[in-house]
């Protein structure tokens, strides 16, 4: 099959790639990219495990070709931390046992992140919405909400 | 994956394009993709068009016209359509939102089509290039088109005119039990002057409770002004079983749903 020219910036960088047609954006940032954040459980859009951010709006890279992702900007949860640091997000998620086997993670830290972006002050229930796409297995959700509430009083006080 | 994708820059090279065989048409891809990754091998070939028309909501001389490529949270955010939001933000989550688009869910199969449920009730209009069709006979004959659809557009009822509910299990999203909607005009006594009800899983596709619209008119929306109503609500359907519900389930609770709707 023919191979197509795609080309996108991923957490800040440019890449260019030949892909085969048809190639979903997760087995690209996976498979051709190295980008082995996004998850793939299950393929079908119901995990939210390959959330991505593309433009700014939460995407699942399962169901997204990689075509269509041509001059896009793409977010993923390798490219948060700077300089070594975790972002507040990530910390929280450690901070608050968030995370238990860890496949759904970046998933769900791709989820908030888009939600804190817009809304850095969120109420519980806007946090639950916000993750309501992505299922998790194991820590029965409480961690994860305590999380991304954690992590945006620490954006606030860090901004006040 | 044998499957090649081929973007057109308007609707109709994409349309000349459909016509080759093992072709579909790609919107959000929430449906056709996830059918490519599960094995379907029926496709080889993804059409597109990137017309930026299809993208268009205009809002002009009472009617309100959506381009077929708008998704769900484009819809659900914009200031003027208030009256679809609650009908838009029922589908999926909010990555599935931000992929889900109005051609698609135009053709989507029970327990999927939420938002179709809300366009039959407000009776849409369906267009494509060929022209426009009413949305009823649209649906009825959707599994043989192989047009584009572009937009749809509707005449949008005064705000409390619209009503919309879709049930589901799991909260705060989750696939559909049911989903109902109703565009309900009421004379200056309060009773119904006229009715549309559209419901969601009670078939394959959306359809209309036209035993029960009939029931209501003259009626006023009281518990025993809607009771004929609700005793019709199941004539003509044939719901879908599925792991959500089972056809006599979705039956069984349709009039609790559908008063809770007219009542509310
Ligand atoms: C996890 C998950 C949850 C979901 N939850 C819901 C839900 O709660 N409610 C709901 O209603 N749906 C739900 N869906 C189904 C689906 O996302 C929606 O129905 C959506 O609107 C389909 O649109 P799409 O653009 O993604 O369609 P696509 O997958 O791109 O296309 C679907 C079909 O429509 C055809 N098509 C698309 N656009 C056009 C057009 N313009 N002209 C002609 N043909 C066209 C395609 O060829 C294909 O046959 C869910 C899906 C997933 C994966
Ligand atoms: S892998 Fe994409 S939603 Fe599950
Ligand atoms: S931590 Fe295991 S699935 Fe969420």
């Amino acid at each position: 099959m023919a191979k197509v020219p795609v080309q996108f910036t991923l957490n800040g960088s440019e890449k260019a790639e030949f892909i085969d047609s048809g190639t979903t954006l997760l087995n690209a940032l996976r498979d051709k990219i190295g980008d082995t954040s996004p998850k793939g459980g299950c393929h079908q859009g119901t995990c939210g495990a390959c959330s991505v951010i593309i433009d700014g709006e939460l995407r699942l890279s399962c169901l997204t070709l990689a075509e269509t992702c041509d001059g896009a900007a793409i977010t993923t949860t390798l490219g948060l931390a700077e300089g070594g640091v975790m972002h507040p997000l990530q910390r929280a998620f450690l901070d608050t046992f968030a995370t238990q086997c860890g496949f759904c993670t970046p998933g769900m830290i791709m989820a908030a992140k888009v939600l804190l972006d817009h809304t850095p002050n969120p109420s519980r229930d806007e946090v639950i919405e916000a993750l309501s796409g992505n299922i998790c297995r194991c820590t029965g959700y409480e961690p994860i909400i305590q999380a991304v509430l954690r992590a945006a009083r620490a954006n606030s006080q860090n901004a006040a | 994956m044998a499957l090649a994708l081929h973007t057109f820059a308007t609707v109709k090279d994409a349309n000349a394009a459909l016509k080759a065989a093992g072709t579909r048409y790609l919107g959000g891809g929430t449906l056709v993709i996830r059918a490519a990754n599960e094995g379907d091998v029926s496709v080889s070939g993804l059409i597109r068009s990137i017309d930026p028309a299809l993208s268009a909501i205009a809002i002009a001389g009472g009617k309100v016209s959506i381009g077929a490529s708008v998704t769900m949270a484009a819809i659900a955010r914009h200031p003027e359509l208030g009256i679809l939001a609650k009908a838009a933000r029922a589908v999926g989550g909010p990555a599935v939102r931000n992929m889900a688009t109005v051609g698609g869910n135009l053709f989507a199969p029970a327990p999927y089509g939420d938002f179709a449920v809300a366009l039959l009730a407000l009776d849409a209009m369906v267009g494509t290039d060929d022209g426009e069709l009413p949305i009823e006979t649209f649906l009825a004959g959707r599994d043989g088109s192989r047009a584009i659809v572009t937009s749809v557009s509707f005449t949008p009822p005064k705000a409390d005119g619209f009503r919309f509910l879709k049930v589901s299990r799991v909260k705060p999203k989750g696939v559909s039990v049911l989903s109902i909607a109703a565009v309900l005009g009421q004379a200056a006594d309060g009773t119904v002057s006229s009715a549309r009800i559209a419901l969601g899983c009670m078939a394959d596709r959306p359809m209309r409770a036209k035993t029960a619209e009939k029931a209501l008119l003259g009626r006023s929306l009281t518990k025993d002004g809607i009771a004929p109503a609700l005793a019709a609500a199941g004539e003509g359907t044939s719901p879908i079983t599925d792991p959500i519900a089972t056809a006599w389930y979705r039956n069984e609770v349709l009039p609790v749903h559908l008063g809770r709707l007219l009542l509310s």
